[in-house]
């Protein structure tokens, strides 16, 4: 890394630039280190500025009832939730691609050096090999918290995810199940990740019985749902923003604490439109909501899902029956996307309530691009545009 | 900045490449397979039951070689009743074992009770040496109320807990890696217990079996890796599909029940593939007879048992009589018993029922009572 760093250095030296991390250090597959430029003058090498985070991470407010708490960011808050699994349950084990040394994005730092060799450790480069090493550790009853290094990758273990985990229960009768699986995967667009370090692939899995899907906005939700996944009973796929490794920065309890799956949060209550979001975007949200009320006095109700499957209808209907207008609003592609398993089922429950379409605004229906990711995105001003339209409808 | 690096000596040049150990070579030189002598195929006693070498007899009593020929000709019983009766449309579906029970037999022989199996789906003697009860057998086969499965799975999908023999799927190969997984669970519950693992040399092709082996090499795992090497992947003969030849065993215990010890044993797959196959469209009838008349596990223990004057003419026709006789009682048993509870379609998806699911249940049932005539309800328990 540091050896990149000098010759990105050296490249851009005429300039004084001034290199720093973004978001989140992108560490590749292949080994590759994607750094941010910014140059400090005006560049006759014509060196773009790259487009500013298209949103503001917001913390909550400190929880009180779980204790001390410390400052975390993302990263840090699922060291601290794999931590306190590793001393509380002797059966188990983190394992995957680069875990060992801390992980491409230091979400295992140090926990091979507390608890030993046998407890994290590297596996081959082989997905399907470590979805099924995983089931086979969780039919025995032990914990197993598997790392798939990108949500990109996870494709080649959809087999072992979708024909065994989920259906391991239900086709045994019970009488064998691998409920202590948990699988962990960074997750959603980082900046300039590309088609294959933007995925989110959530929609695929949502349409497989027997799994449960978690993605957390912020390092307390992190921490909370990462251990309620950890202890439940089923298999479970927790997706973590990879652009909040380091940008979200807030109060974490450090002891365990569980936050339920399968419930959404009202984080800000409204009474004209009920916007509904998950990981990353749920901030996006928040900000569409202060615009709205700012430039339209348009007042939001903001919920996180938190859990795709199964997801909460109860929180969502039910705001959508006062609200009577729904914005879902997702990075992943819009045909197929888990917007319109939420849309169709609030329009059936909710058909006399509703004052307007449902509107989705998603990522369009190509593949996550390069250089384009700033039109791709759904960001603010798409969801603020929409919510003008289904006020004006 | 000067940089540190190792010196060598020249006299003593060896290659320092992290990849691997081994030595330079000064000429351009393919390692070629070989594939026409193999691996040996290791065996102990001739067609004719005749032990090879006496040092490798593993002088097992005569109670437990005749346990040996009562389970696998059992197991031949049931094949051949179950096969007719899906013949006659009684059981929608049923895959024999026909030419196989010697490897399922003379290895379950060699395990311990508490060692985990995970199978593909023609290791049904594995259960039968376990004493899994031929009620329950046929329950699966037939999807009753007393399946253990629940009448979930297509038939010869079993699983016991009780006989650690994990419920059997049936995407291909999915259980190698898993068995990989389970058993370095096991390794770190310290208790002196071993996984083994069974799949056919078709499904040795699929990635998961590079999985498998390369997860428990590398993690060092205690598993068995037992490849049926029966010459075909339904239609599809071995020189097309794999030459596999190795079944990476890291176990410090081997098979060593005397009827095969081979890693990857080889034989024929002497019945059709499943129920849903004529395999005299792909190969020949001669070669299928050579392998059931000549060279048959069943009759060359029997060899081996008369030629000890441990079984004759008598005890063959009367345990014949029995074993029939034992497998059609629970034959018909299981045709007679209901089927599950229709609600048994919407538990166990996960853990605890979730609300969706509890609202479709209702929902099916305030449908079914509305049209019930058109439902086949009296087939199953209320």
């Amino acid at each position: 890394m540091a050896a990149v760093a000098r010759f990105l250095q050296r490249s851009a030296g005429s300039c004084k630039a001034t290199i720093h991390n973004i978001n989140s250090v992108l560490l590749c597959r292949f080994g590759g280190v994607s750094l941010k430029l910014v140059p400090s003058c005006d560049s006759h090498l014509k060196i773009q500025k790259r487009h500013a985070a298209h949103f503001t991470f917001q913390a909550d407010p400190t929880p009180t009832q779980h204790g001390q708490t410390q400052k975390m960011n993302f990263f840090q808050s699922i060291t601290s939730a794999l931590d306190n699994t590793l001393a509380n349950d002797p059966t188990a084990v983190i394992f995957g691609e680069d875990v060992a040394f801390g992980g491409v994005f230091r979400c295992t730092v140090g926990l091979r050096d507390k608890y030993g060799k046998d407890r994290v450790f590297n596996t081959p480069l082989c997905e399907q090999g470590i979805v099924g090493f995983g089931i086979g550790i969780a039919v025995t009853g032990a914990t197993a918290i598997a790392e798939i290094q990108f949500a990109d990758y996870i494709y080649p273990a959809f087999d072992q995810i979708v024909n065994e985990a989920a259906k391991y229960r239900y086709r045994s009768g019970n009488l064998f199940d691998c409920g202590s699986l948990t699988i962990r995967a960074p997750w959603g667009c980082v900046g300039h990740g590309s088609l294959y370090h933007s995925q989110s692939p959530e929609a695929f899995f949502a349409h497989c019985p027997g799994l449960k899907i978690v993605i957390p906005r912020s390092p307390v939700q992190a921490k909370g749902l990462l251990l309620s996944c950890i202890a439940d009973n089923n298999p479970c796929i927790f997706f973590e923003p990879k652009i909040l490794y380091r940008a979200a920065v807030e109060q974490v309890p450090v002891e365990p604490y569980q936050t339920p799956l399968s419930q959404a949060e009202v984080l800000r209550e409204g009474s004209d439109v009920t916007l509904v979001a998950w990981g990353t975007q749920v901030h996006v949200m928040k900000e569409v909501a202060n615009m709205a009320q700012e430039k339209l006095g348009v007042s939001c109700e903001v919920i996180d899902l938190q859990t795709i499957l199964p997801w909460d209808t109860e929180t969502v209907c039910k705001s959508v029956a006062k609200t009577g207008r729904l914005l879902i609003s997702h990075e992943a592609p819009v045909t197929g996307g888990f917007a319109s398993e939420i849309s169709s089922t609030v329009q059936e429950e909710c058909f006399l309530n509703l004052e307007a379409p449902i509107t989705r605004v998603c990522g369009y229906d190509t593949p996550f691009p390069h250089i384009f990711e700033p039109f791709y995105i759904p960001d603010k001003w798409k969801c603020f545009d929409a919510v003008k339209k289904m006020i004006n409808y | 900045a000067v940089l540190r690096q190792q010196t060598f000596d020249s006299l003593d040049e060896k290659p320092q490449f992290p990849g691997a150990s081994a030595d330079f070579v000064d000429h351009l030189e393919f390692i070629q397979p070989n594939v026409i002598s193999g691996i040996p195929v290791y065996r102990v006693m001739d067609r004719q039951g005749q032990i090879i070498n006496p040092a490798e007899d593993p002088q097992l009593p005569k109670e437990e070689v005749l346990n040996f020929y009562q389970k696998m000709t059992l197991l031949n019983t049931m094949d051949r009743i179950l096969y007719e009766s899906q013949r006659q449309g009684r059981i929608s579906f049923y895959m024999t074992n026909y030419g196989e029970e010697g490897t399922h037999i003379g290895s379950a022989a060699a395990l311990s009770p508490n060692d985990l199996v995970f199978g593909q789906y023609r290791e049904a003697g594995v259960l039968m040496y376990r004493g899994f009860p031929l009620d329950l057998f046929m329950a699966q086969c037939y999807a009753n109320a007393d399946d253990l499965g629940k009448g979930r799975q297509m038939p010869v999908h079993y699983g016991s807990k009780d006989l650690n023999f994990v419920t059997i799927s049936s995407p291909l190969a999915t259980q190698i890696p898993q068995a990989a997984g389970a058993a370095y669970a096991v390794k770190r519950e310290n208790a002196n217990r071993v996984v083994i693992c069974y799949f056919g040399e078709g499904a040795a092709s699929e990635g998961d079996a590079h999985a498998g082996f390369n997860f428990s090499a590398t993690l060092e795992c205690p598993v068995i890796f037992f490849c049926r090497n029966n010459g075909y992947a339904i239609s599809t003969p071995t020189y097309l599909s794999v030459l596999f030849s190795n079944g990476n065993s890291a176990s410090e215990r081997h098979i060593s029940a005397g009827v095969s010890r081979s890693p990857s044993p080889r034989f024929r797959r002497i019945g059709h593939h499943s129920t849903s196959d004529d395999s005299s469209a792909y190969r020949s009838v001669d070669e299928v007879n050579y392998w059931d008349k000549q060279d048959h596990p069943i009759s060359r223990l029997r060899h081996y048992m008369t030629a000890r004057g441990w079984w004759g003419e008598e005890e063959e026709r009367a345990w014949r009589k029995q074993s029939r006789r034992r497998v059609m009682e629970a034959f018909e048993k299981a045709e007679r018993r209901l089927k599950p509870h229709p609600e048994l379609l919407f538990t166990d998806v996960y853990h605890d029922d979730p609300p969706h699911l509890q609202r479709q249940r209702e929902a099916m049932w305030r449908h079914v009572q509305t049209y019930k005539e058109h439902y086949p309800l009296d087939q199953y328990e209320q």
